[in-house]
């Protein structure tokens, strides 16, 4: 056998690296990777904790904000209104006598004295409501009979099927129309088309020129917004209900009867504000203030009740500060505790790979190299584990919904947030120089010789 | 010649709890360029300890180690790994190539440390150096498929990478049957001819006679310096 060194190309000119060579790093971690390859398994199970951790800060977030959000909604649908009710006071037993009809709330008046407050109101909705049967031929429903004006639709986010909603003309001439909310027009008129028909209320007969569009119930969101339900709903003219059926109402309720007499049910103002803004939000909650005050000039008794949503939208949004950072609390935990789980296997492979380490020491390799090695280890497995829990968040954000739907028919709502992907993979790298720096120090600290000698 | 390496007074001691191990007594050897040096002893003599200090993977106690014209003994660990890097070649008894690389990326993992940039041109010389030891047909195999003589080649080929100016080999043919050693040794009286600087442990005295120059120690102390100038050549080409 013959070998001849000369034939064999130089050895390459000496690099002096810089501070931050992009190909050495590229080179270091297609080395860690195939290091990892060796150990697939371990690699993969040491990663878990970090792959569970990301992928519940992700989900958690997502099915989180997505419930949070349906909550908000509902609250920033009524945006910048104001509502005035009427409210029903408690048996007055200072007057001694005790009324059959009781007459109590807003007053045309009160309706005055807000227009004082001019182009800062957009909108003022009065409504007059009470349960009322309605007919049509020999069908009867229960239905909530709603007295409005136009605004009515538009504050409260309904959308007209058929035909059209009341119209200002409709209250400035006191027709007979009406409009029906979708369930009850499917109950009246299972086959017939409504529009055109019409049905018979407290004794008036009414003609339909419009039906709604179904609309979800709304949540009651704790406070002093209830649920409400406008599929049977019926909706007149504000001004021909005050004429023909007027303030005074007989309301027939398990049996027993009682009247009352009520010029306005409830008032919903909307101010000319942005509530996105602090600015707009001060102004909303000002007028409250002020109606408040005029309110309490105007009555005596304690029958009303002024409601501002953006109230329960600064507490709702506080509650979710509050949640997200929980959530930031226990997602660290989980990443700590996988952060944890990496460092162990770490350790345990530095002692298996200690002969490596001393070849690679006697081959020329510094400290700072060894070092680097198992740092980018580590950190390439704790941001493939964060990207696998990424994914495997992703998978349970846009899977699950569909999933729970389909087995229990109610909505699961959820809103990712892309923040919380950016969150746990950048704390997923942390983790990984975090938790790697301890074992490749004691990597790095092995004596050359004693490392060469290990079997 | 001048001497490539020169050690002058050269102690080391081990601290082994309240005992203390005086391994190397005031060593002076002085090897020549283009050398090849056996270096021999019972266990214990030192020439392992000796054989590290050289190898810059151990410091001296005391005395100095002059590689060409730098003491090298009281370099900082940072300054020997670079030493290691440019100027030296290993050659194991155990191989110890890594396993999880192809027998082309463990001849090029000194290159990775001396902070060269991995080129196709890197490449060619890496794949050279395999052809040149007879493994053109393994290039891809992993430690683990090759047999203990082509591991042993692959150790060789590793330790030319960087084109060093000394090749430290440590009972290179240890693991190896007497006809793989004879390759082996072949291959190293090759390299020492073509200008290389060798310096091998060995216990056996058929393998120090391919060396031509013979070194014993015993109990940290030169005990014998012989020329091997009667060795045979007849198996060379």
């Amino acid at each position: 056998m013959s070998i001849n060194i000369r034939d064999v190309p130089p050895a390459p000119v000496k690099a002096t690296p810089g501070f931050l060579d992009l190909s050495r790093l590229n080179r270091s971690v297609l080395l860690a990777v195939r290091s990892l390859w060796l150990h697939k398994l371990r690699a993969s199970l040491s990663v878990l904790g970090i792959v569970i951790g990301t992928s519940a800060v992700i989900s958690l977030m997502a099915f989180g904000k997505g419930s949070m959000a349906d909550a908000l909604n509902d609250i920033k649908k009524q945006g910048t209104n104001i509502i005035v009710r009427s409210v029903k006071p408690s048996d007055d037993s200072s007057t001694g006598s005790r009324s059959f009809v009781v007459s109590y709330g807003l007053t045309f008046r009160d309706l005055e004295r807000f227009e004082t407050f001019g182009d800062t109101i957009g909108r003022t909705v009065p409504m007059r409501v009470f349960p009322s049967e309605v007919r049509y031929l020999e069908r009867m429903q229960n239905a909530r009979l709603v007295a409005t004006t136009n605004d009515y639709a538009a504050v409260n986010h309904l959308q007209v099927a058929r035909g059209r909603f009341i119209t200002s003309e409709d209250n400035r001439n006191l027709t007979n129309n009406c409009v029906l909310g979708a369930t009850l027009a499917d109950r009246l008129f299972p086959t017939e088309d409504p529009i055109g028909q019409s049905v018979l209320v407290r004794g008036h007969r009414f003609r339909i020129v419009g039906v709604m569009d179904n609309r979800m119930p709304t949540g009651g969101t704790g406070g002093s917004s209830a649920a409400e339900d406008y599929n049977l709903d019926i909706y007149i003219p504000f001004s021909t209900c005050r004429a023909r059926i007027g303030e005074t109402v007989i309301v027939r309720a398990s049996g027993s009867r009682s009247g009352e007499k009520v010029a306005i049910s409830q008032v919903v103002l909307t101010v000319n504000a942005d509530f996105e803004t602090r600015e707009g939000r001060e102004r909303v909650k000002a007028v409250g203030e002020s109606i408040k005050n005029i309110l309490k000039e105007e009555h005596y008794k304690d029958d009303w009740a002024v409601t501002v949503p953006l109230d329960r939208l600064e507490e709702a949004e506080r509650q979710q500060q509050r949640f997200t950072s929980l959530l930031v609390l226990i997602a660290s935990i989980s990443l700590i505790v996988g952060g944890i789980g990496i460092m162990n296997i770490m350790l345990a492979t530095v002692t298996e790979r200690t002969r490596e380490i001393g070849i690679r020491r006697a081959l020329g390799a510094k400290r700072r190299d060894i070092i680097t090695q198992f740092l980018v280890e580590a950190v390439v497995q704790t941001t493939v584990g964060g990207l696998a829990g990424v994914i495997i968040g992703l998978g349970i954000v846009f899977g699950i919904p569909p999933l729970w739907n389909l087995i229990t028919g109610s909505m699961l709502p959820a809103l990712l947030s892309y923040w919380s992907i950016l969150l746990s993979v950048g704390v997923s790298i942390v983790v990984g120089v975090m938790f790697g720096l301890y074992p490749a120090w004691q990597a790095a600290r092995l004596d050359p010789i004693e490392a060469l000698r290990h079997d | 010649m001048p001497a490539i390496v020169r050690v002058v007074d050269l102690y080391k001691d081990y601290f082994m709890g309240d005992v203390t191990v005086h391994v190397l007594k005031g060593l002076n050897l002085s090897f020549d360029e283009g050398d090849f040096i056996a270096l021999m002893g019972p266990s214990g003599s030192g020439k392992s300890t000796l054989m590290n200090i050289l190898g810059c993977l151990d410091r001296p106690t005391a005395g100095s180690y002059y590689l060409r014209d730098d003491d090298v003994a009281q370099m900082t660990d940072d300054e020997l790994s670079e030493v290691r890097s440019t100027y030296l070649g290993f050659i194991f008894q155990a191989y110890n190539l890594l396993p999880q690389y192809t027998v082309v990326e463990n001849i090029e993992l000194p290159l990775v440390y001396q902070g060269a940039i991995l080129t196709e041109e890197t490449k060619a010389r890496c794949v050279a150096l395999a052809e040149m030891v007879g493994l053109a047909e393994r290039l891809d195999h992993r430690p683990k498929q090759l047999s203990g003589g082509q591991q042993q080649r692959v150790a060789i080929a590793r330790a030319l990478v960087n084109d060093p100016q000394l090749i430290l080999a440590d009972e290179p043919t240890g693991n190896l049957d007497s006809r793989t050693s004879d390759e082996i040794m072949m291959m190293l009286t090759e390299l020492n001819r073509a200008g290389k600087t060798i310096i091998m442990v060995t216990h056996e005295n058929d393998i120090a006679e391919w060396a031509r120059r013979v070194v014993r120690l015993r109990d940290g102390q030169v005990e014998s310096d012989v020329r091997n100038d009667a060795r045979t050549v007849v198996a060379l080409p």
